[in-house]
Parts: C-alpha cells; sequence; structure tokens
C-alpha cells in the first residue's frame, strides 16, 4: 500500500497533492499530523470535536499571503499562528484552539512546505494553542503566490472582561507593546525593488500571554488591538471611529528603532503606518495606566512598553500628533496602500 | 519634491557603487556623479544616487547658527 | 541618523520662531513661496505654521514633479504599459495618479499591464538587462535632481547597446517655472497675489546650484533662500527671509551650505546636457505650456527614446472643471477654497493634481493640516 516516503530534499508540490488520494494522505500524514501532532487531529476527522467551558467565546479567522514567504524573525507559517492567536487575546480572550487551511500552488518546493509548517507547528506549541483541524489545496502554477495559509482561532474570555473597539472614553489613556514598524521594515528588507538592507527582525510574536498578565492586573482595559496592516496610524482611527472620540499622541513618546526610521526616510514611507506583528495597543482609564505599563514591562514582550497619549472628546475623531518639533498635525488613514516615493 | 537623504560612505565598489548607511540600514548606490568620494564621506542620496557631498564644516556652522540663536532668547 | 535628527530638534524650533516673532516688523507683509512640494509637505507635516506670527504666511508652490505632470502624459504611460511588449518602469509616486477616465497605472496593472515600481533609474535598466525579450520603458518624472540620475541610465544604456530600453522623458525645470510664476500678470501687475520671497529648493541646487535664482532676485526683486528641507531648515530660512525683507534687500541666500554652492554639481550638469535637450515648450499642470521649462532627449540618444520609439503623440487632457489648482499652485487661492477639497476630491480620490501627491498642496492640508479649519 504504502509508496516512498515524501522527498522533502528535492521534491515539490502538485496537482496530486491536493487530488484527495493516495498522495494527499500521505502529505498530511508526513507532514501535517507528524507535525501538528495532537490527540483531536490523530482522530483524523473531518472537524475537531471537544467540550467548551461555559461563557463567553470568541472567534475570528485571518488569511496569511505574504511575499516574501520567509522573512528575518519568521515565515508565513508561524506569523499565521501568531496572527490569528492575537486576534483572539485582543479580545482579552484565552485562545483554546487554532484551525489551518492550506492553499498551494503547484511547484512549491516541498521542502519550502516543512520548514513553514515545521515553524506553524513550533509557534502552535510555544504558544500552547494546537492546530485541530485543517484543509489542504492544490491549486495550478501561476494562480497562487507560494502558499495562503488562513487561519481560525477561537478562545474564551475571561468572566467580568469586556474589550471592545468601541469602548475608548474621553480621558482614556492609550499605550502601546513597543517599537513600531519593525515587522514591515523587515519584510520590506526582503523586496529585492526596494534595495535596502538590515539586520532588523519581524517583531511577530503571540502576544495571549502578555495580554493575559495585562487583564488580570488591570480588568478595566476598554480596547486592546494589534496595529498591523496600516500599522498604529490605522489601527488608532479605526479606534477612535468606532469610538466616537479623539485622540492625542506624542511623537516622542512613539517607541521606534533607529533601523525603522532610516529604512522608512530612505522609502518615504511614514513608519506610523508600517505593520506590526507582535505589538498591541491598549487603551484604559487614565488613573490604572501606571499599573498597566509596569505589568506591561514586566513582560518579554512588553519591555518597551509606553504611554503615547490619550483620548479626547472630538466630534470629528481625528487622530492628532504633537509633533517631536512642536507642532500638532493629523495621523490620517492611509490613502491606497504606502508606495514608496521619490519625491 | 525630491527627497534626498544624508547617508555615510561604507565601502567604496567597482562600477561607480557604493555601500552606503544611514540609521543601521544599508544601501548600495550609484556615485557616478560625485567624483573622489573617500569612506566616511556623508553624501545626499536622491533615486538611488549620490548627489553632492554633504560639507560637514557647513554643517557645523548652520548647526552653530540655530545654538546661537538659542543662546541669544 | 547624523544631519537629520539635528535639524528636527523642536527646542531649537521654538528659539528660531521666537526670532521669527520678534523681528517681524509691524505694517510689513511677508508673503513667502516655498516652491517645492518637498516644502510644503515638512510644513504641514512638522506643523510649522504653527510656529509663525500671523503676518507670516506660507504659500505652496507648483514643486512637486508628480502633481505637475500633465494628465496626457499619463495617459501616454498607461497607453505605453497597455502594449503586450512593454515593461513599463516607474517610481512609486506615479503609480496612483489618475490620467483621465480615472485610469490609472496602478489600475493599469490590476487589468493585466507589466508595471513595476522601481526606487532607481538603475534599476529600470538592471530590468532590461535581465529581461532581453521585453520593451523595457522608465517613465523618467523629476526635477533637475532626478534628472541626472536619468541621464546616467541613458548614457549606460548606450554604452551597453541595450536595444530593448528607452526612457519616456518627463524631465521638467524649476527655474522656468517660478519664472512663469512670477510673469503671471496677477503677480507682475495687478498685485492681486502677493509675493515677497522665495524659498529654493536645497536638493534641486546641489545639482544647479544657486547661480540660476540669482536672476530672479535682480529681475523680480525678491529675496530667495535656498532651504534644505528638515523643519529647522526651513524656519531657519523663513528668518532670513524675514530679514532680508526688513532690510529691503533681494539676495539669493544660501541655508544649505552644507551641500549647495553656487554652481553646483558640474559633473552631473555636463551630464545632462549631454544627454537632453531643451523642449521649446512643455505643459504643467495647473500651469498650462511654459516656455523652456522641460527636457527631451537628443538626437544621439534618439534610439533609447520611448517617445519616438513608441510614437507617443502630444495631447493635451483638460483638468477637471471644479479644480482650482491652477490659481492654488500660483498662490491665488487656498486649498480649501476649492468646492471639491474633502468631499469630491481627497487622496483616496484626487481629482486635481494638487490632491495626487502626497506633496501638492492639497493632499498636505487634508492629511495633516485639516483639523485647523474644522472647529
Ligand atoms: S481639492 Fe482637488 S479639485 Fe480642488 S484644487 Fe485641490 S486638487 Fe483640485
Amino acid at each position: 500500500m504504502k509508496g516512498p516516503p515524501l522527498d522533502f530534499r528535492n521534491g515539490m508540490v502538485d496537482m496530486s497533492h491536493g487530488g484527495g488520494g493516495r498522495a494527499m494522505a500521505q502529505l498530511v500524514d508526513e507532514l501535517f499530523i507528524a507535525a501538528f501532532d495532537n490527540d483531536l487531529l490523530r482522530q483524523r476527522n473531518d472537524q475537531a470535536s471537544f467540550a467548551v467551558e461555559a461563557g463567553r467565546m470568541v472567534m475570528t479567522t485571518d488569511g496569511y499571503v505574504i511575499s516574501p514567504l520567509f522573512f528575518p524573525g519568521g515565515d508565513i507559517g508561524s506569523l499565521a499562528v501568531h496572527g490569528t492567536i492575537n486576534d483572539v487575546a485582543m479580545a482579552g480572550a484565552v485562545p483554546l484552539a487554532l484551525s489551518a487551511s492550506f492553499i498551494i500552488e503547484e511547484g512549491l518546493p516541498l521542502a519550502d512546505l516543512r520548514r513553514i509548517v515545521l515553524s506553524m507547528a513550533a509557534a502552535s506549541r510555544e504558544a500552547g494553542v494546537p492546530v485541530v483541524t485543517g484543509d489542504t489545496k492544490v491549486v495550478e502554477r501561476g494562480k497562487g503566490d507560494g502558499l495562503f495559509i488562513t487561519t481560525t482561532g477561537i478562545g474564551r474570555v475571561p468572566p467580568g472582561i469586556t474589550i471592545s473597539g468601541d469602548l475608548a472614553r474621553p480621558g482614556d489613556a492609550i499605550l502601546v507593546s513597543g517599537s513600531m514598524g519593525d515587522h514591515g521594515v523587515a519584510v520590506m528588507s526582503q523586496r529585492e525593488n526596494l534595495g535596502f538592507a538590515t539586520d532588523l527582525k519581524s517583531d511577530s510574536a503571540a502576544l495571549h500571554g502578555l495580554v493575559a498578565a495585562m487583564v488580570a492586573a488591570t480588568p478595566s482595559i476598554h480596547c486592546l488591538r494589534d496595529p498591523t496592516r496600516g500599522g498604529l496610524a490605522s489601527t488608532l482611527n479605526e479606534l477612535a471611529h468606532q469610538s466616537g472620540v479623539g485622540m492625542i499622541i506624542e511623537e516622542t513618546a512613539i517607541p521606534l528603532r533607529a533601523e525603522v526610521a532610516g529604512a522608512c526616510e530612505l522609502l518615504g514611507l511614514d513608519p506610523l503606518y508600517v505593520a506590526n506583528e507582535g505589538k498591541l495597543i491598549a487603551i484604559l482609564p487614565e488613573a490604572e495606566a501606571s499599573r498597566l505599563l509596569a505589568v506591561m514591562r514586566d513582560h518579554p514582550l512588553g519591555r518597551e512598553a509606553a504611554v503615547i497619549g490619550r483620548v479626547v472628546e472630538d466630534r470629528h475623531r481625528f487622530v492628532q500628533m504633537q509633533t517631536a518639533f512642536g507642532g500638532r498635525r493629523i495621523v490620517d488613514w492611509l490613502a491606497g496602500e504606502q508606495l514608496p516615493r521619490i519625491c | 519634491m525630491c527627497l534626498a537623504l544624508p547617508a555615510r560612505v561604507l565601502e567604496l565598489l567597482a562600477d561607480e557603487q557604493a555601500m552606503v548607511e544611514l540609521g543601521g540600514v544599508t544601501k548600495q548606490i550609484s556615485v557616478a556623479l560625485v567624483d573622489d568620494l573617500a569612506v566616511g564621506d556623508y553624501v545626499i542620496v536622491h533615486v538611488g544616487f549620490a548627489l553632492a557631498r554633504l560639507d560637514p564644516e557647513e554643517a557645523a556652522k548652520t548647526l552653530a547658527l540655530f545654538a546661537e540663536m538659542a543662546a541669544a532668547s | 541618523m547624523k544631519y537629520i535628527d539635528e535639524f528636527r530638534d523642536g527646542a531649537l524650533a521654538r528659539n528660531i520662531a521666537a526670532s521669527i516673532a520678534g523681528e517681524v516688523e509691524a505694517g510689513l507683509r511677508y508673503a513667502l513661496m516655498e516652491f517645492c512640494g518637498g516644502h510644503t509637505h515638512a510644513i504641514s507635516r512638522y506643523g510649522i505654521e504653527d510656529l509663525l506670527p500671523a503676518q507670516v504666511r506660507m504659500i505652496h508652490g507648483p514643486g512637486c514633479p508628480v502633481c505637475v505632470l500633465p494628465m496626457g502624459r499619463i495617459d501616454a504611460a498607461i497607453a505605453l504599459a497597455g502594449r503586450p511588449e512593454v515593461t513599463l518602469c516607474t517610481y512609486g509616486d506615479l503609480l496612483r495618479v489618475p490620467g483621465s477616465k480615472r485610469q490609472s497605472l496602478m489600475k493599469a496593472k490590476a487589468a493585466g499591464a507589466d508595471v513595476r515600481m522601481v526606487t532607481s533609474a538603475a534599476d529600470a535598466l538592471g530590468i532590461a538587462a535581465a529581461f532581453p525579450d521585453r520593451q523595457v520603458v522608465f517613465f523618467a518624472i523629476g526635477f533637475e535632481t532626478t534628472t541626472p540620475p536619468t541621464a546616467v541610465v541613458l548614457k549606460q544604456a548606450k554604452a551597453r547597446d541595450l536595444a530593448n530600453f528607452s526612457v519616456f522623458c518627463n524631465h521638467v525645470l524649476t527655474p522656468a517655472a517660478i519664472g512663469n510664476i512670477l510673469e503671471s500678470p496677477e503677480v507682475r501687475q495687478l498685485g492681486t497675489v502677493p509675493l515677497d520671497g522665495f524659498i529654493g529648493p536645497a536638493h534641486v541646487s546641489t545639482v544647479i546650484g544657486s547661480r540660476p535664482y540669482e536672476y530672479f532676485a535682480e529681475e523680480y526683486q525678491k529675496p530667495v533662500v535656498i532651504a534644505g528641507f528638515e523643519p529647522l531648515d526651513v524656519l531657519q530660512a523663513i528668518l532670513m527671509l524675514v530679514r532680508q525683507i526688513n532690510q529691503g534687500r533681494y539676495d539669493v541666500e544660501n541655508e544649505f551650505s552644507r551641500a549647495v554652492t553656487r554652481d553646483g554639481n558640474r559633473k552631473a550638469q555636463a551630464l545632462v546636457a549631454e544627454v537632453f535637450e531643451l523642449r521649446p515648450v512643455f505643459e504643467w499642470r495647473g500651469l498650462g505650456q511654459v516656455p523652456y521649462s522641460g527636457l527631451a532627449i537628443k538626437q544621439a540618444y534618439a534610439a533609447w527614446d520611448a517617445e519616438r520609439r513608441f510614437a507617443i503623440a502630444a495631447a493635451s487632457v483638460p483638468d477637471h472643471k471644479g479644480c482650482d489648482c491652477g490659481a492654488i499652485l500660483r498662490g491665488l487661492k487656498k486649498p480649501s477654497d476649492c468646492k471639491l477639497f474633502g468631499n469630491v476630491c481627497t487622496p483616496d480620490n484626487p481629482i486635481g493634481s494638487c490632491m495626487v501627491s502626497a506633496e501638492g498642496a492639497c493632499a498636505a492640508h487634508w492629511t495633516y493640516g485639516r483639523f485647523r479649519g474644522a472647529a
């Protein structure tokens, strides 16, 4: 019955790996189940079935498309785990389980797929959030960008916690957990057409541990959100809009690495619009801000946490920034995608 | 208009190229437009080309002028 | 970042601002035009207007090569990109600029055209070398700063005899546009547009030097200060202009002495002269036809001229009727005076040239400054 093992050194994914036949079963066995190994997965059902505690659940899903698939500090696999865990955690919830769906382009080297799946499994194990069900499809060459991954996550919200993007109130403090823009710049540095190099790594990380410590210390947190695509600026605008408030942030208070600042200068980008994958924004009543800040700084993923601004009343819902320079300006939504410019 | 930045020359390469650095970021640029550059020089870089050498003495003078104003006011 | 951070110091800025406030004289007017979009951007981004006394008014000039590129040229580039054999390379700034019929290079790319973003003209040449069976066209824009790199690349293409490379040249000249503004009847005779001094762009002058401005200072009796793009540079230039106006002087002064000389970069100038020649006239979005304001590729490099290779015809496409860009670029109106500002015309959906690039006067006001008007 069993043919030769998959050739993870020189082999490639082909249409048969998505065809539902023996080749697919072999890929699932030898790669996915072996890597993600857990009781639920081992049952080999089309769904994972498990008991849940009473209470409020959260559920989130996210598709990952990234070029290049590998970047300093991570790859599409670890990103797909971290990103979805973070989306669950931003409700203050404890993530319980993930699902993963792979859309693989024919021709992807099996070695690359294996590296990604192993990194994904390592990320899930490290986070303590298992991948309990999954799916694999193969599309023809030219119809996908190597690999797309969609992960769905569920989690449970501890009793007494209500965190939502529409709860920011005038007088609240705004905190971030660390330096902005690291992920976006690390990924851009790998794109050949942008032509620059740095030692910077993506900040991709699962934030649920940090969040657990935060909600335990200050259950009064109003909003949590991870500033991924669109960066800090776009995320603050989303929150201001949802909550019907304005915000004023201090440029000098925003943690920023020299390399991120340098790369953004070179490309004509604004670091406030550059993506993060291991950072969060927290908004809570001013009086509790210093307690929360101390808790965040005690956690390895929040060492550089900082209070960056405050929520104000503003019917225009503007996010404004006090510049390092002493002036004030709007920090707007991003118009389209941020493109490098020469002028 | 023209986004141009001061960067430090790290290394001079063949074919009128150089490696420059800005805030920990390195980039290969063309130095075809500026003669006699040396490692350690600062150049103004625009669209991947050095356009001019930056004169550290003149920069210091400009900064001193700002500082004077600080003292005066 | 050395030579950047020192020039963004807020405390020093307040000192310079205090000097400006202390030195402006009652009864004198200081309407200063920053020609260049880079300055417009710096003024908005750093909130410099908040630091200036009411008597000092900044007028945003037409100095953004993206904003002034006429729609006909964008249409031509989109048509070029649509040819099956063509790979069109250009700077990121141009991808979203709308041509007529709401088309843009970004949309053309989505529809299947081979459009590549480059951050250097040299990259376009590299793409041509790497894909010999593609016709690689570099869609070149920019002022005197961006022109020498294009010249270098054209020379290399010729030296390497790269037959599949060409340049669609849209390089324009700063002094010609300043001259056009100063010659306009509103400024010259009617005096309806107050213009008491100019801030000249430093990066252009690293190439052309400060000398070309001497004629303007002399002929139009307006002071010019060539300034860098960091906020302290801009403030210092404003202070220098205030002093000239107080003293009734109209000299060309150089705030960016750290990289600008009177003569500029002779090597770059020689290269540009070798490869390019003046066009008798070139259209600017907002300003119209401006004599001797644009560059074309010389006969010796005709084989690498996309306009000749693809027989690109000059077509002039009128701007949207409600758009006040022309008046804004000449200082007659402010962005908020335009009826379309902020409702029909936004950076997500730009109607006119001033909203197109981050450096345009309307875009800068929208992005950074609109809270000023919104009470
Ligand atoms: S707001 Fe738009 S339409 Fe009005 S002048 Fe500015 S660019 Fe033109």
